[in-house]
């Protein structure tokens, strides 16, 4: 054991400080404490804040279930298939993409592929850190940035059966609000707010924004035989 | 018990159980209960919430920074909520469901007729089950941007990973029950995907389906899931899962919002460590 791992600390509030030895390694456990933390009591004042959430939540649900009624179409037939044959709404990201790709690769690599990166997120480096994205390296970044959105747009405009518009404008879109900052100077309060942002913000916020898309393209703007329609003028399928 | 208890305290004169004492049958059951008196002191508040097997989830006080409405707009309670809410109307929707054919239809048109508030009753459980994965995901999103999931918390994630995923199968599994043409045609997509696998996948699907088509089998497959297996999964997954947030040091709190413990200057090395002494790193 060197002396380096530890430090001694002198405390002459003995309420505060009961007779206690620790030794704590550099890889602190959550249970030591850092900080002065101001508290209240649990109860009440975490208690009824729960209640009133669980009460609101409760009260909502009970007014759209008044409002709307689920549907329920004829008796199931496994000779009719309807056209267009949707799944439930959170798989019509899913469904979108079997529109592009073989099932192989949107039902099974893609998903795979999401679950796996969500599982590993947190135990990458890259991500602990969080520092702003432009702090060092600004030229270095903004041609890693160029490359890296060329390669994705490469990928999802030329794999794919058709062009996977739903996942090419997100990262059109995002890749240029992430560059701005570093380019333009970051006078305006958002314009910052961008700037500071980290890697892991705007990697996460990518994958947030195409799976919306292709959800809202499932959902909203897709017809018969999957072909494209607008909600307002053919209504949602 | 309480005999022992009023000696006890009679001894080192606290009041210990002058709350407690039995003073009717009425209140001698109250106290068997709840074990406390009225929460209007620190103490009986304290003993409110570790005595309570519900809300012993919480620690005895909490920081107002975690409690703030924004940190987490509750989005994880809420969840939690929705589950309860869809426990209770998935009872009660059994007890008028067949998982047969078609009679599992027929009952639909039960609820929908004859069955006193039993569209309201379908209603609540359906929108219950959408509004939960929305809430979930939201949940993951906000636990993402709050930088919560980095460690100590990454294996919350991972376990909140899985959660999502149960609930997604709870939704797709009991979307199927209704066995309409909506039901049908939409997991028959799902579980055309699922024969995609390069290995395994006609197996998969021939055990998923208990068959080779979407029949009957099906239907009592992903009842049994629906409502028993799933929901089990799903609520031991919640308890680790609410566990765990205490455990690894209750919810995140970005360091530049908390205040720093006030330490004295390091002492040099080789200090003795006195009954007043703390270290630490
Ligand atoms: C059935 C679904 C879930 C339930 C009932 C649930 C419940 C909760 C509750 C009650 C909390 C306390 C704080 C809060 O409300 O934010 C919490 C925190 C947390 N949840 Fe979940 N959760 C679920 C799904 C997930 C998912 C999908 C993830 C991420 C992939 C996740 C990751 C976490 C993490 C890391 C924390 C700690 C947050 C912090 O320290 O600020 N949970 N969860």
């Amino acid at each position: 054991m060197t002396t380096a791992e530890f430090e001694i600390a002198v405390s002459d509030d003995a309420r505060k400080t009961p007779v206690r030895v620790a030794l704590v390694q550099e890889d602190a456990r959550p249970s030591v404490q850092l900080y002065e933390d101001e508290c209240v009591m649990t109860f009440p004042h975490l208690v009824v804040r729960e209640l009133i959430a669980l009460i609101a939540a409760s009260f909502a649900l009970v007014l759209l279930a008044l409002a709307f009624d689920a549907p329920l179409e004829q008796v199931a037939d496994p000779l009719r298939t309807p056209n267009p044959a949707k799944a439930p709404w959170y798989f019509l990201g899913l469904q979108e993409l079997l529109h592009y790709y073989p099932p192989l690769v949107s039902g099974v690599i893609m998903p795979a592929l999401v679950v796996v990166a969500l599982v590993v997120v947190p135990y990458f480096e890259v991500n602990l850190r969080r520092e702003p994205f432009w702090e060092r390296d600004r030229e270095h970044k903004l041609i890693w940035v160029g490359a890296v959105t060329v390669v994705l747009c490469g990928i999802f405009l030329f794999t794919g059966a058709h062009p996977v518009w739903p996942v090419i404008v997100p990262t059109l879109v995002l890749a240029s609000l992430m560059v701005l900052p570093a380019i333009q100077g970051a006078e305006a309060p958002w314009l910052h707010w961008l700037g500071i942002r980290s890697l892991a913000f705007w990697g996460f916020t990518w994958f947030l924004a195409s799976v919306c898309t292709l959800t809202l393209v499932g959902v909203f703007f897709r017809g018969p035989g999957w072909a494209f329609t607008l909600p307002w003028i053919d209504g949602v399928y | 018990m309480s005999n022992h208890l009023q000696s006890h305290a009679a001894e080192s004169g606290a009041p210990l159980v002058s709350d407690i004492r039995p003073v009717s049958h009425v209140s001698r059951f109250v106290n068997s209960v709840v074990r406390h008196g009225f929460p209007d002191t620190t103490r009986n508040r304290s003993l409110a919430v570790f005595t309570n097997f519900f809300l012993h989830i919480h620690p005895v006080k909490v920081r107002v920074e975690a409690m703030k409405f924004t940190r987490t707009f509750y989005l994880g309670g809420l969840t939690a909520v929705m589950f309860g809410i869809l426990t209770a109307t998935g009872v009660l929707l059994m007890f008028y469901y067949h998982p047969s054919v078609p009679r599992a239809y027929e009952d639909m048109k039960d609820l929908e007729f004859v069955v006193s508030a039993g569209v309201f009753l379908r209603n609540l459980h359906r929108w219950g089950a959408h509004a939960m994965v929305t809430l979930a995901f939201l949940h993951m999103v906000r636990v993402f941007f709050a930088g919560a999931y980095r460690p100590p918390r990454e294996f919350n994630w991972v376990i909140g990973v899985g959660l999502f995923l149960v609930t997604i199968l709870l939704s797709y599994t009991g979307y199927l029950l209704p066995w309409d043409q909506l039901a049908y045609w939409a997991v028959t997509v799902g579980t055309n995907m699922a024969r995609a696998l390069p290995v395994g996948g006609d197996e998969l699907s021939f055990v998923l389906l208990g068959g080779n088509q979407i029949d009957e089998n099906t239907l009592v497959r992903f009842y049994v899931l629906h409502c028993v297996v799933l929901p089990i999964a799903l609520a031991g997954g919640v308890a680790v899962h609410i566990w765990r947030v205490r455990k690894d040091g209750g919810l995140y709190i970005p360091p530049a919002e908390r205040a720093q413990v006030v330490r004295a200057a390091p002492a040099q090395t080789g200090a003795h460590v006195t009954s007043e002494t703390e270290v630490s790193a």
